[in-house]
């Protein structure tokens, strides 16, 4: 992967898979603490103990069209490359929690990338899932819902070409300004 | 600056006409695979590249869906074309240029990008 955040268009896409209904994804980025911290929270199916315990390893993966999985092996690599660190935690039935702390200034961080097109991928790609964006810049913040969006939308489905695009624009622009 | 009153106006438009779309059997079905092999080949540009030529053309009859892996991790990224007959057409080794191409040729103008799909690589 080439930005952080295709590694969080990856991570997401577990949540989903796992029949998340809401997924938090948090960003706490600072410069002044030298550090760039992703929490992906949901409320999906969760793993057992033991599975848990084996799965940063590329060869563990529920999937069956290829024996690895590797998802989450590539986003611990790439946090632990820059000096930062991973964790990841799950209950059966209530849902997981990843996170990965990256060294900001590290040569070997990726940039984050474009999290609007990550975000309206994802939104664009699971109709009933509700996704929650909140990045934090240090100290200003930013914060995307679709539960609110969707009260707005009010019937209309959020998966439309224009207000995925609108989606787009709104999410650029608030990240733009966080970064002023 | 954006805000949510402009998403109500948009949203507002879109209900005066939403009985007209619908997707239905006639739409023409873009699948771009999105799991973590085609996430790190490009898919992610590929797709917002096909919304986008959509969005511009104000096409109505093709919608685009995500897929995870499909077992041919080294052609990604993979776009799958379903025509409205159910005729499918694989495309591989996208990225945003093809994919703009398969919509102006082959789903706006019927013709398939043979260039760019799996035959034509074996
Ligand atoms: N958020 C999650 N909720 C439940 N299970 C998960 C979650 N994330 C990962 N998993 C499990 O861990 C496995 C490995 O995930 P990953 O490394 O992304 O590889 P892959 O998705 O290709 O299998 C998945 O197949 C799934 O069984
Ligand atoms: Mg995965």
């Amino acid at each position: 992967m080439t930005e952080l955040s295709l590694h969080i268009l990856d991570i997401v896409n577990n949540s989903t898979k796992a029949g998340a209904t809401l997924v938090q994804v948090d960003i706490d980025e600072s410069v002044i603490r030298n550090e760039l911290k992703i929490t992906i929270t949901d409320n999906g199916c969760g793993m057992d103990e033991d599975f848990l315990s084996k799965v940063t390893d590329p060869f563990k993966t529920t999937r069956t069209t290829r024996k690895v999985g590797m998802g989450l092996s590539l986003f611990k690599n790439a946090a632990e490359l820059t000096g930062g660190s991973f964790g990841i935690t799950s209950e059966l039935g209530k849902g997981t929690q990843v996170t990965a702390t990256f060294v900001h200034d590290s040569i070997d961080r990726q940039p984050l990338g474009d999290m609007a097109s990550t975000m309206v991928t994802l939104i664009g790609g699971s109709e009933s899932t509700d996704f929650v964006y909140r990045h934090n810049f240090d100290g200003k913040e930013f914060e995307f819902s679709t539960v609110e969006v969707k009260k707005i939308l009010d019937g209309v489905s959020v998966v439309s070409p224009e207000i995925l695009s609108w989606i787009n624009g709104y999410i650029s622009e608030g990240l733009g300004e966080l970064y002023e | 600056m954006k805000s949510l009153a402009e998403l109500e106006q948009i949203r507002n438009k879109m209900a005066a006409k939403i009985n007209v779309r619908s997707e239905t059997d006639g739409d023409i079905r873009i699948v771009v695979g999105m799991a973590t092999c085609g996430i790190a080949a490009g898919a992610r540009p590929v797709l917002a590249a096909m919304m986008e030529e959509i969005e511009k053309r104000g096409l109505t009859n093709a919608y685009v869906t995500q897929t995870g892996c499909v077992g041919m991790c080294k052609y990604e990224p993979i776009v799958e074309v379903y025509d409205a007959d159910g005729t499918k057409t694989t495309y591989i080794k996208m990225d945003a240029a093809k994919a703009v191409r398969v919509i102006n040729e082959h789903v706006v103008n019927g013709n398939v990008v043979s260039e760019f799909t799996i035959g034509a690589a074996n």
